[in-house]
């Protein structure tokens, strides 16, 4: 069986087509010229999750690490796992910072990526600089590893706004709530850069529980057919709130979607960051070289609950969580990076000073009781406001200044 | 290959042959021509055009809008004059048709896009309502979504069940969404232009039924217009106009009620009673100056909507007008609407839809024996 939905033989070089159906040209060629397999192979993910690390901190053999030919991944540089590291411990520390500011009541809500630090820290380190992220609402971590302020990133879950930093600023989407909406979003930046001729890689996050909704349909089959440089990136923690990932989909894996599209597939040990750098950083590279778009599900874990407002008791085993803990994240690369000589204990100490600066920084900015002004609600409606936005604007003012008169 | 598209900012250092080959057309067309009757479908065709030249970051995207060129010919020709990569096909997938135009919006682009259909443009609800009109309130203005939404509306053209809705309410509920309907050839073209060059998003509400009224228009006194308005920052958006004088009652109409309500205004006219016809244009943002003005002067007032009259466009004119105009009243604000009923059958949809004898009906309700 081959697949080649254009109906062309493959290998065989498609001509410019007056229908424009280049798509399945591109990625049979891709996979025929780069790896030397057939376009199946090139598609579908290798038939183990890759893995580079295990979970005890051991590089695993090249033939163990999941691969198959096409599918083989080269070690990320000392350099990169390094500063991948930092941000794991950094993330990690954000994230408990950011629970204990919720219990504390110093934030309204945070969904933390406890446990998912690894798909974080990859996500945001696999772009170059003029690269576009769009992260959901769990994905501080990522936001802040982008180069957003700490504070502003945690905005949203404060309450004061529904966002904190410019998005065309920082080229970060804001966290967005309503599940997979914002891959559509990743898609119409690729479409407008690739129309201007720029070589910017979208990178779309979602959680396993939003491969259900239209929009992640809507949003890859959008991709393909146009051939735009996105990477999806799926962070399959098991859980949507509560309900667990059998009753979302019974297809063999997630990645396993990418091929309905016409799109390469690949699913990796979610907790293993060098093998999350490794895979998504050559999806980034295929995907600016021209390949059209990719789809990366990693193999995670929420350690937490959903939110501080569930309890996941409820749903799961004690066991179960145990498992994971065993798999942490940190835990692996820190054992794996001190064997091999690149970590040493003022390394060590000096990562976690900067965590805790970061941590610090959370806990003032969030304890400052920052003052909230009630024209805001007026004030960006429209870049102009209606006559009668106005008129309920002066309602406003006069109500308050008369409560503050009768004071 | 497709040629590149810039940013607006980009424009006018770098016109592409297409668009050049496109400037050249439009200019002939207007020496040749003058005043001359063209149809609503004309004008909005017309009006994307002179955009898309104006601005190559002006693109137009949707089902069918490409070779086809919409399935009411709307988008007509735009594909072979700009090239697929301003005007395109898309699959088949309404959020994604909206959901792809933000990501454009937020990336430097004006995307015009259409649904196909009022019922069609459902599935997109959740991005039109949660994204395009929230972003710019979201980010505080940081990102603005200049995206034209155009939505074919409204029945009275015998279309089967799912073609025909009045889905105007929705959208106007929404903060955020500026609402158009033209009713008018020029105003097809005056308001399309106002759209494509407004920062915030419109819902571009055209009327189905008079995409092939005709009149006699102007385009390049449009055209004159439309600059004139740029340079001096001005605009027709968000005004009511004055479709019709008169002095005994206000007949309040939008989109493809007005010409409903001028003919009931002529036929009025012919029994002794005058009168005034106010063309609403724009739903949000709401004119209540003119609206008013005309109700305090006539005393009388009915509403004409094609949508159903429950907690809709209407109901909402009704109670604006009576908190404004509240002393002015001879009698309270009729409506004539359509019934609480799905959008009928065509065989039945001239029981449904607002027709001269039901306004005329209204008008003789409203306490004259005072």
């Amino acid at each position: 069986m081959t697949i080649s939905a254009d109906h062309t033989a493959l290998g065989q070089d498609a001509p410019e087509q007056a229908n424009g159906n280049h798509v399945t040209e591109g990625a049979a060629a891709e996979a025929v010229r780069k790896f030397g397999i057939t376009v199946e192979d090139y598609m579908l993910p290798a038939r183990h999750q890759i893995q580079m690390v295990d979970q005890d901190g051991t590089l695993n053999p090249h033939t163990e690490q999941g691969a198959q030919p096409g599918h083989e991944y080269a070690l990320p540089g000392d350099a990169e796992l390094l500063a991948a590291y930092e941000q794991l411990v950094v993330g990690r520390r954000v994230n408990d910072q950011n629970s204990a500011l919720v219990r504390q009541g110093r934030m309204a809500v945070y969904p933390s990526s406890h446990g998912q630090e690894a798909c974080q820290v990859a996500a945001a380190l696999c772009l170059a600089d003029g690269d576009w992220i769009f992260p959901t609402y769990r994905d501080s971590v990522a936001v802040m590893a982008r180069g957003v302020d700490p504070v502003q990133t945690m905005t949203l879950f404060r309450g004061d706004w529904h966002s904190g930093y410019d998005p065309t600023k920082h080229k970060v989407g804001i966290q967005c709530t309503p599940l997979t909406t914002q891959l559509l979003h990743a898609v119409g930046v690729a479409h407008a850069a690739k129309l201007r001729g720029e070589d910017t890689v979208v990178l779309a996050m979602c959680g396993d529980g939003a491969t259900s909704e239209g929009d992640f349909h809507e949003a890859l089959n959008f991709a393909a057919v146009f051939h735009l440089p996105v990477v999806f990136f799926v962070q399959n923690n098991q859980y949507a709130i509560s309900v667990p990932l059998a009753h979302q989909s019974v297809a063999p894996s997630l990645a396993h979607k990418a091929v309905g599209y016409g799109m390469a597939g690949e699913r990796v040990d979610g907790n293993d960051v060098v093998a999350l750098l490794a895979v998504l950083g050559r999806a980034v590279k295929l995907a600016r070289e021209g390949s059209g778009p990719l789809l990366v599900e990693a193999h995670t874990y929420r350690m937490q609950a959903h939110t501080n407002a569930d309890d996941a008791t409820r749903y799961r085993q004690d066991s179960e969580v145990a498992q994971w803990v065993a798999r942490d994240p940190l835990k692996r690369m820190q054992t794996y990076l001190t064997d091999r000589g690149l970590l040493d204990d003022d390394g060590a100490a000096r990562i976690a000073e900067k965590a805790e600066a970061v941590a610090t920084q959370l806990r003032e900015g969030l304890g400052e009781d920052v003052p909230v002004d009630p024209q805001d609600l007026f004030r960006y409606v429209f870049s102009t406001p209606t006559p009668q936005l106005k008129e309920q604007s002066a309602m406003l003012a006069d109500e308050i200044s008369r409560d503050e008169a009768a004071k | 290959m497709s040629p590149t598209v810039t940013t607006s900012s980009e424009v006018h250092g770098n016109v592409s042959a297409a668009t050049a080959r496109a400037a050249a057309k439009a200019a002939a067309t207007a020496e040749s021509t003058g005043p001359q009757t063209i149809t609503l479908a004309k004008a909005l065709n017309t009006a994307m055009a002179d955009a898309m030249h104006a601005d190559s970051s002006v693109l137009v995207f949707g089902e069918d809008v490409g070779m086809l060129g919409g399935v009411f010919r709307i988008t007509d020709g735009l594909t072979k004059t700009f090239g697929e990569s301003r005007c395109f096909d898309t699959p088949l997938a309404e959020s994604g048709i909206v959901g792809m135009a933000v990501g454009m919006a937020m990336n430097g682009m004006r995307p015009v896009i259409e649904m196909q259909f009022d019922a069609f443009a459902y599935p997109a609800f959740e991005q039109i309502v949660s994204h395009v009109a929230k972003m710019h309130n979201r980010t505080k203005g940081a990102v603005k979504l200049p995206i034209v939404i155009r939505v074919p509306y409204a029945g009275g053209i015998g279309g089967v069940e799912h073609h025909c809705d009045s889905s105007e309410s929705y959208y106007a509920h929404t903060a955020g969404l500026k609402v158009f309907t033209p009713a008018t050839v020029a105003d097809g073209y005056r308001m399309l232009r106002e759209a494509i060059d407004s920062d915030d998003p419109v819902m571009f509400m055209e009327p189905k039924k008079l995409y092939w009224s005709k009149d006699l228009v102007d385009l390049e006194g449009l055209r004159a217009e439309h600059a004139a308005n740029t340079e001096r920052g001005t605009s027709s958006g968000g005004r009511a106009t004055v479709a019709r004088p008169g002095t005994d009652a206000t007949l309040i109409a939008y989109g493809p009620s007005v010409p409903t309500a001028l003919a009931a205004a002529a036929a009025a006219a012919e029994e002794g009673r005058s009168l005034e016809v106010i063309d609403v244009r724009s739903i949000v943002p709401f004119d209540d100056e003119t609206v008013c003005a005309s109700v305090r002067k006539t005393g009388r007032a009915v509403v004409i909507a094609e949508a159903h009259g429950f907690a809709s466009v209407s109901s909402e004119i009704v109670a604006r007008v009576q908190e404004r105009c509240f002393h002015y009243l001879a009698a309270p604000i009729r409506r004539v609407t359509g019934f609480d009923v799905p959008y009928p059958a065509p065989k039945l949809e001239h029981y449904y839809l607002p027709g001269v004898d039901r306004i005329l009906d209204a008008v003789d309700d409203l306490q004259w024996e005072d």
